[in-house]
């Protein structure tokens, strides 16, 4: 092996690819394309979280200097075009569908939420479309809005769709019921939890952006969209909403700038745009100003839970209920059920072997903007919920945090568990062991002593998590009300050259596919990674693909790849068996070469690939000319990424500023392509951890659905000075579903790392329970709170 | 949310009451009134440009008016919408008392603001709304034949106790920047509305349809 072709392998450091583009100005996202003759829009949206439109009067706004056109819901509805879909039907107890509201585009005479859309001003440059929205007469009559999670089902909250009495989509419950509560019965301690998993607003890099376009010539129409899943964009957009046959429609995601989840959605932004273009007949494009983002983006998260954990004398777990209201704001987002249900109840058995597991979950309508996947999706919740009531067992039942997971964890793998996932692999004790080590734990009561000394609080916190990614079984999601599969496709093209197309259906919006998905191609094939092209994110370009969310584009997207070079490699061997007149079995392939085994003939690579297409030197009847192959993977299993966070905070009481003074992350991915890649999520996971521990916080105002946490100002973004260096270490078992042996690690970091800071800081204040963001005025009030506690 | 202050302006009571119900005085008045219009005997709408923080609007206002007691006060209610900007809504009532050969304006405000004012203007309100309503009643003195106002006082919002309201410092340069609490009760609390509005919204509501 060449060392370039080292130092390019599976498992090295490799630098992004992409960066260099990225860095220096040269990327391609939405807003740098500009297309002829185009127009600008501009949404005017709610100020109002609950309200009937009486009177919407556009035509003075018709009239302002630059106005092309407006389009309001009126216009939607008289071209037919449906509403925005929902792709996960989640049945309640009594075995009913959710109630689904319906989800128009541009508001018809009610709105349900600040920042609801209600009109579209199209005109000559965003300004002037801007400026117009001020001329357009509105009137409305306010409505009651239901916006606190714990009163939105009671019977006089405001009702955000008639389909959903007490605003209640669903009613769902997992897990088994009977023996849950057999377990609680004959618990020898019970111990209780009340959480609030806190809302979140994504905020990526890159705000959400269209251009949409229509051709009259050819009758086609195509989309360049900020999106995690171009074509889950072009089949909704096609087969639900309307906008255009899916053959006549043609989605790019160019490049992205981020997305944790919030992107993956149809929203009535780039719908609006694209099914706009052809009625004004010029295109459209349309960039979040980042208000609009905060109002608009699915956020995530938002959920209110009560907890009860069974212990037997000695500390075995015996079974755990869980009982969650999760909002879903005021519309279904595109996968909205899924994420407080099949992603977050299926993972409340944690790391732990527990015979009885039941959750009931009821998604509830509220006048705020639709919560749906953001990073981590469900599974911090369920990380959240069950390490945080774990810790607080250990510091009921006097046993040590990391005894009492011990005593508890799964040693034997396949591991059924009772809420639907089938664990097939890992070593729970052996990364909790390292990070133990790396954080020291032993020396942790001298260095509380020592923060003592200076008058300062210390505490430490574990986290102990799995999460399922990977996703997933297309049948098994299917089976659970999904409305798609969740396979991978990969089409691997070799031109006769020799350099090679790689077209995914992953995307990459920050992942780095560029580099890590070419690692595999040039380990595989034995050619530098610059002569592989990864090709994603054009409906055009690759077939058909699902996407990237949920930690899937490694252990799925990668996958599909394997399947399709394997295919390649066959048939390129077919073509040098015939090139080197020598039995097929006899040829081999390694490092770039082809070989016939007990002779010293050899072809490089490139002189196969050109062979292949000149098609001179083997009969083309057997073999077609050519080498191209394609392969759809589906996964077998969920994989199980897994792992130990140790939080170390010191807090000083004066003032209720907590410090992280350390923070250790073993994680077991499985195989690793590229470590850099992989801290690299890991760091940014993590700091989306302590973001939501201690920083972010989305504020609806109970009585009018403001939304109070608009922007910068108010909402409190981690920065580089919150953050302490951390220190990473890795276990491995390799996942058996797939064949690199890769489990994902793009959520682990924001999973695994709430619990493990506010265990930290609930320890150090010796507290029960503090409300995330543990902000220094909330830590200073339970100091002041927690002596009065004492003395009562 | 409720807030409430009084001013002292030299002139008689009935002077003050007259004014109050004149829309050309109110026109010259207001700061940014492009026009205040007399609908009925009991309702004024008026238009009136202001700046919110980064919030431009043109505000169009209508105003009713209840419980008149010609010339000690009445209550007046309404919306000042901005469009694209929000909106603001809500009640005063107003009472005029003589005081040593001056008249005394009290007024007490409840309202809410909405929108792009709720989203992003929220912070700027409480120095906005002082600025618009000393300026108005500068004006208002000035156009009464009146030198100066006085501001008697100008009462805050309840919840004064530190760590009750965490939010003030959010944008503080050093330490972690601090969101709103729980604790302080959203919506009813200063937070949103308390520090916001003051006489702001008096402004929107008040003295834009007035």
């Amino acid at each position: 092996m060449t060392d370039k072709a080292k130092s390019e392998a599976i498992g090295q450091p490799v630098r992004r690819k992409e960066d260099f583009r990225f860095i220096t100005g040269n990327g391609h996202y939405t807003d740098d394309i500009t297309r002829p003759r185009q127009t600008h829009a501009y949404f005017l949206r709610s100020p109002h979280a609950h309200a009937k439109i009486t009177n919407l009067d556009i035509s003075d706004a018709l009239k302002a200097p630059g106005v092309v056109a407006i389009f309001t819901g009126k216009d939607v509805a008289a071209d037919g075009l449906g509403g925005l879909i929902c792709g996960w039907t989640v049945h309640s107890k009594d075995g009913e569908a959710m109630k689904a509201g319906t989800h128009p585009i541009l508001a018809l005479d009610t709105v349900r939420y600040v920042g609801d859309h209600i009109a579209m001003i199209v005109a000559e440059t965003h300004a002037q479309a801007k400026s117009a929205a001020e001329l357009v007469q509105l009137d409305f009559e306010a409505l009651p809005a239901a916006v606190s999670l714990a009163t939105c089902q009671s019977a006089s909250a405001g009702q955000v769709h008639a389909e959903a009495p007490r605003n209640t989509c669903f009613e769902w419950e997992l897990g088994n019921k009977a023996e849950t509560m057999a377990a609680l019965a004959k618990a020898d301690k019970i111990v209780k939890i009340d959480l609030v998993n806190n809302r979140l607003i994504p905020n990526a890099m890159e705000p959400r952006a269209a251009i949409g376009e229509y051709d009259k010539g050819t009758g086609n129409y195509t989309l360049h969209t900020t999106s995690q899943n171009p074509h889950v964009a072009r089949l909704v957009l096609s087969a639900f909403v309307g906008v255009a046959p899916e053959h006549k429609l043609r989605v790019i995601a160019p490049d992205v700038g981020g997305g944790f989840g919030s992107k993956i959605f149809i929203y009535a932004e780039e719908t609006a745009c694209v099914w706009a273009a052809a009625k004004v007949g010029r295109p459209i494009r349309w960039t979040a100003e980042r208000s609009e983002s905060f109002l608009s983006d699915a956020h995530g998260r938002d959920h209110m839970s009560h907890a009860e954990l069974a212990l037997d004398a000695n500390g075995k777990f015996l079974g755990l209920h869980v009982k969650t209201i999760a909002n879903l704001g005021a519309y279904l987002s595109t996968f909205a059920s899924a994420t407080p249900t099949y992603l977050y109840g299926t993972l409340l058995s944690g790391q732990y072997n527990l015979p009885a597991v039941y959750v009931e979950v009821d998604g509830v309508y509220t006048h705020t903007a639709p919560v749906d996947a953001y990073r981590g999706a469900g599974r911090p919740e369920a990380t959240y919920l069950i390490e945080r009531i774990v810790e607080t067992a250990a510091r009921e039942t006097g046993i040590d945090p990391a005894e009492l997971r011990r005593r508890n964890f799964i040693t034997t793998f396949p591991h059924q568990t009772p809420v639907i996932m089938n664990y097939d692999i890992g070593d729970f004790a052996a990364s909790m062991d390292k990070a133990m080590e790396l954080i020291d734990y032993k020396g942790f009561g001298a260095r509380k002593a020592a923060s003592a000394a200076k008058g300062k609080l210390r505490g430490i916190g574990f986290s102990t998590y799995i999460e399922a990614c990977g996703i997933a079984p297309s049948a098994a999601v299917g089976s659970l009300g999904a409305g798609v599969g969740l396979w991978e496709s990969a089409e691997v093209r070799v031109n006769p050259t020799g350099n090679v197309e790689v077209l995914t259906g992953s995307h990459s919006h920050g992942q780095g596919h560029e580099t890590t998905f070419a690692q595999l191609v040039s380990s595989r094939l034995g050619i530098p990674m610059d002569q592989i092209e990864i090709v994603h994110g054009d409906t055009d370009k690759v077939q058909f693909g699902m996407g990237t969310y949920g930690s899937r584009s490694g252990s799925v997207g990668m996958s599909a790849i394997v399947k399709a070079l394997d295919k390649v490699e066959a048939k390129a061997k077919k073509i040098a068996a015939h090139l080197m007149e020598a039995a097929i079995e006899d040829v081999a392939f390694e490092e770039g070469r082809f070989t016939v085994k007990g002779t010293d003939k050899s072809l490089a690579w490139a002189e196969v690939s050109l062979a292949a297409y000149t098609a001179h030197g083997f009969p083309s009847s057997e073999i077609e000319p050519g080498l191209k192959e394609g392969a759809f993977y589906d996964p077998k299993n969920f994989t199980f990424p897994s792992g130990c966070h140790i939080c170390e905070v010191e807090i000083d009481p004066e003032t209720g500023i907590p410090t992280i003074t350390n923070f250790v992350a073993v994680d077991d991915f499985g195989t690793i392509i590229n470590p850099m890649i992989v801290e690299g999520q890991m760091h940014g996971g993590i700091t989306q951890g302590i973001g939501q521990a201690m920083l972010e916080r989305a504020v609806y105002d109970p009585e009018s659905g403001q939304l109070v946490t608009g922007s910068y100002m108010d909402y409190t973004m981690p920065r580089a000075s919150d953050l302490p260096n951390f220190q990473l270490g890795f276990t491995k078992t390799e996942c058996p579903s797939n064949p690199l042996g890769m489990k994902g690690c793009g959520e682990a970091g924001a999973i695994a790392s709430p619990p493990a800071i506010i265990n930290a800081i609930t320890d150090a204040l010796d507290v029960r329970d503090i409300a995330m963001p543990a902000t220094p005025a909330r830590i200073w009030s339970a100091l002041q709170a927690a002596p009065r506690q004492a003395a009562e | 949310m409720e807030m409430n202050g009084e001013y002292r302006i030299p002139a008689t009571r009935e002077a003050v009451w007259e004014a109050l119900n004149d829309a050309e005085v109110l026109q010259a008045t207001i700061p940014g009134a492009e026009s205040v219009v007399k609908t009925s005997d009991t309702s004024f709408e008026a238009v009136a440009k202001t700046k919110v923080g980064p919030v431009s609007a043109r505000f169009k206002g209508k105003v009713t008016l209840t419980d008149i007691d010609a010339p000690n006060g009445y209550t007046l209610s309404g919306e000042g919408n901005g469009g694209a900007a929000g909106f603001a809504k809500g009640s005063a009532r107003v009472n005029l008392a003589d005081y040593n050969g001056v008249t005394v304006l009290t007024y007490n405000v409840n309202a809410q603001i909405g929108g792009k004012l709720a989203q992003i203007g929220q912070r700027f309100i409480d120095s906005t709304a002082s600025k618009l309503a000393d300026e108005f009643f500068g004006n208002f003195s000035k156009a009464l034949g009146g030198e100066k106002v006085h501001m008697i006082e100008q009462i805050e919002e309840e919840a004064e106790a530190f760590g009750k309201s965490p939010d003030h410092d959010a944008i503080a340069p050093t330490g972690i920047p601090r969101l709103p609490d729980d604790e302080v009760g959203q919506g009813y609390s200063p937070w949103i509305w308390g520090t916001a509005l003051i006489i702001g919204v008096a402004v929107l509501i008040i003295f834009f349809g007035y």
